[in-house]
């Protein structure tokens, strides 16, 4: 049997690591890099500097494309959180003809490379003679951005009683104190968090950016560009240090948020075990892609 | 409910005051509770109730009418339609036609929340991200009460149910009954004039069901003057030991209705025999009769100077105060008798299997049962 014997799991165990450090000894360079006092990139650093965040705090590109960035990203996050639950809502709780297609629309964009999706909006953009600008930049974070909170919010609500909004109703709630009081306190940690992915998503996105950005630069643009022309790569590390850890701490964060809280649902004995925790992991899966 | 009147508080008397504004007129009717002659229009009433989901009928033609303080049951198999007239009642599902009227006032249409209807659930559905107080506050706090009265009221209602001192815990930190009593408690403080209760023991443990039932039972008889229960169960035990009438239904229609008295040892038909009991048919002179395990005599074959049936003894189950027998009567038909074990020790009791005796009843406990209604319905 594979890996029944004590070699051939510390073969495994070997092999694992080495995995582990591929993937991630080039973003441990990087961000070491950021820290490097020369303008030169060359190993070993010949000390730790903090002298560029200061140079590249100072850039105003770096300052107009961060802007950017944050404003894309607050905005498509914003609209994700809204049409993602109401289409989680209409997708649980009604049946109707084109369901399943709804779902499938919904997640298709993270599927479709985002050039497909970046090329498409840009000639309907282009066709239809609109401006480029912070908004068709947001309507692309958004295609992609949805289907975070909208998975989050559908798998959340599948795991709660429906009886709940009937109890509500039952002792005198009207729709909207249904909502506000029982339904939103329910599915809140789920929408943060699939709100928390959605601007992770947006905040290091490229590709469709490029197509729909017009002639702005986003921090991730900004980054392609200099890393291209290699000048100012020692700023360029710095933001790209910035960029990682602004990626990484919204999904960390939801995946403390999609933990079982104990808000779910609790059966008719103990808190349900194992499922609770699967909700952050496969609601990013392809969301990586684009 | 008027509002002056929801904020009335103080001892359980007072907790229990119910304005009775618009609800009450002059009709001749029969409820014992009510007083000085004038009598309220009935608590529930359905009038040829049909719902139905998709293809399925689950609802068809129902009527029914609950006087004001009673503990009405209806009784029935799953997918009898039992849970889906609470839930026409309650408001979450709307009929597809007939009507419902809760104290004389037409409801047919109306949402949830504009009934004077409370639900216990059958899985509690208490709010997980509330503790117990907030559980049982709620529906005073969405009907704008101040919140030192809701924590007053909801505190009392935790007393009535007999569970203070778990305020603050959240529902997840209760056991099964403990829940089940926020969830009445929850349900109570609304002070309800009818209080629908879809299953709610079905979760319990057997002792526990026992102890509810009674306590459900007593709760019921001293809030009697002011809230009528109407509780769903398949559970016959259940339906006899706390209702004041029974409602059996069966494929989405009542086959009977009365007191448990009456749906036992008068069963309308086959199935109420059947479903409440066990049924003991058998034919005679072209009629059909049924007759209750307990009302037979289990006699020695050589007991000939009573007129009765011979068989034998088939299968013999004993089950502690009691012991069951399948008796075959030579003639065709299988009788269940069962038997206290009042000088028959268990030993004794299953060593009458395969033995021939003879079965005796008295001519009253044989009951006629009438052709099944809906067969007579479908020619």
């Amino acid at each position: 049997m594979i890996g029944s014997g004590r070699w051939s799991r510390i073969a495994f165990a070997v092999w694992a690591a080495l995995i582990m450090l591929f993937l991630f000894f080039p973003i441990v360079i990087i961000m070491l890099y950021a820290f490097n006092p020369s303008n030169v990139q060359s190993w070993p650093l010949s000390g730790l500097s903090t002298r560029w965040f200061s140079s590249t705090w100072h850039n105003t590109e770096v300052r107009q494309a961060l802007w950017l960035s944050l404003r894309a990203g607050l905005l498509a996050t914003g609209v994700a959180m809204l049409l993602g639950t109401m289409a989680a809502f209409a997708v649980d709780r009604f049946r109707f003809f084109g369901r399943e297609a709804v779902s499938l629309v919904l997640v298709l964009p993270i599927a479709l490379p985002g050039i497909i999706t970046g090329m498409a909006l840009n000639s309907f953009i282009s066709f239809n003679s609109l401006t480029f600008s912070l908004l068709t930049i947001v309507i692309g974070h958004a295609t992609f951005c949805i289907v975070t909170v909208y998975n989050n919010v559908l798998a959340r609500l599948r795991r709660t009683q429906s009886s709940l909004v009937e109890a509500s109703m039952d002792l005198g709630a009207d729709g909207w104190q249904t909502f506000r009081y029982v339904t939103l306190p329910m599915i809140a940690t789920a929408l943060v968090a699939g709100g928390l992915l959605a601007f992770a998503l947006s905040f290091d996105e490229i590709v469709v950016t490029t197509f729909t950005a017009g002639a702005q630069n986003t921090l991730p643009i900004w980054i392609f560009a200099h890393i291209r022309n290699g000048q100012q790569l020692p700023q360029v590390n710095v933001v790209v240090l910035f960029v990682i850890l602004v990626s990484l701490l919204p999904v960390a964060l939801a995946q403390r948020l999609t933990r079982d809280t104990g808000v779910l649902r609790s059966g008719r004995g103990a808190p349900a075990p194992g499922p609770a925790r699967a909700t952050a992991a496969p609601a990013i899966g392809a969301g990586a892609a684009p | 409910m008027d509002a002056a009147c929801m904020r009335l508080s103080g001892g359980l008397d007072s907790l229990w005051m119910l304005s009775a504004g618009g609800t009450t007129v002059d009709a001749p009717g029969s409820h014992p509770s009510a007083a000085g002659g004038v009598t309220t229009p009935p608590a529930v009433a359905l009038v040829d109730v049909r719902k139905t989901f998709g293809e399925v009928v689950a609802v068809e033609g129902l009527s029914l009418e609950v006087k004001a303080g009673e503990f009405f049951t209806m009784l029935g198999p799953s997918g009898s339609g039992k849970t889906t007239t609470l839930r026409v009642i309650a408001g979450f599902e709307l009929a597809d036609s007939g009507r419902v009227h809760l104290h004389g006032v037409d409801v047919t249409r109306s949402p949830p929340y504009e009934r004077e209807v409370n639900t216990v659930f059958q899985d509690y559905a208490l709010f997980p991200h509330m503790d117990v107080l907030e559980n049982v506050a709620y529906g005073l706090r969405v009907k704008g009460v101040s919140k030192r009265e809701r924590r007053e009221r909801a505190s009392e209602a935790l007393e009535m149910v007999r569970l203070p001192n778990v305020e603050s815990r959240r529902p997840i930190q209760l056991s099964g009954g403990q829940r089940q009593r926020v969830a009445l408690a929850r349900a109570l403080v609304n002070r309800p004039r009818v209080l629908l209760l879809d299953e709610p023991l079905g979760a319990l443990d057997l002792k526990l069901r026992q102890a509810m039932q009674l306590e459900l039972k007593s709760i019921q008889r001293e809030l009697s003057e002011h809230i009528t229960f109407i509780y769903v169960t398949h559970d016959q035990d259940e339906a006899l030991t706390m209702s004041d009438r029974i409602a059996v239904f069966s494929d989405g229609r009542i086959e009977q209705v009365g007191t448990p008295g009456d749906v036992y040892e008068r069963p309308a038909n086959e199935f109420v025999a059947g479903f409440v009991g066990t049924s003991n048919i058998f034919e005679q002179h072209g009629r059909t009769y049924t007759v209750r395990p307990e009302k037979i005599r289990l006699l020695a074959d050589t007991d000939t100077d009573v007129p009765g049936a011979a068989g034998i003894v088939r299968d013999v189950a004993y089950l502690g105060s009691v012991t069951r027998y399948v008796v075959e009567l030579d003639r065709g038909e299988t009788l269940v008798v069962v038997r206290q074990n009042l000088d028959m020790s268990a030993e004794q009791a299953l060593a009458e299997r395969g033995r021939r005796v003879r079965l005796a009843w008295r001519e009253q406990d044989a009951k006629v049962l009438q052709t099944n209604q809906q067969e007579v319905e479908r020619q």
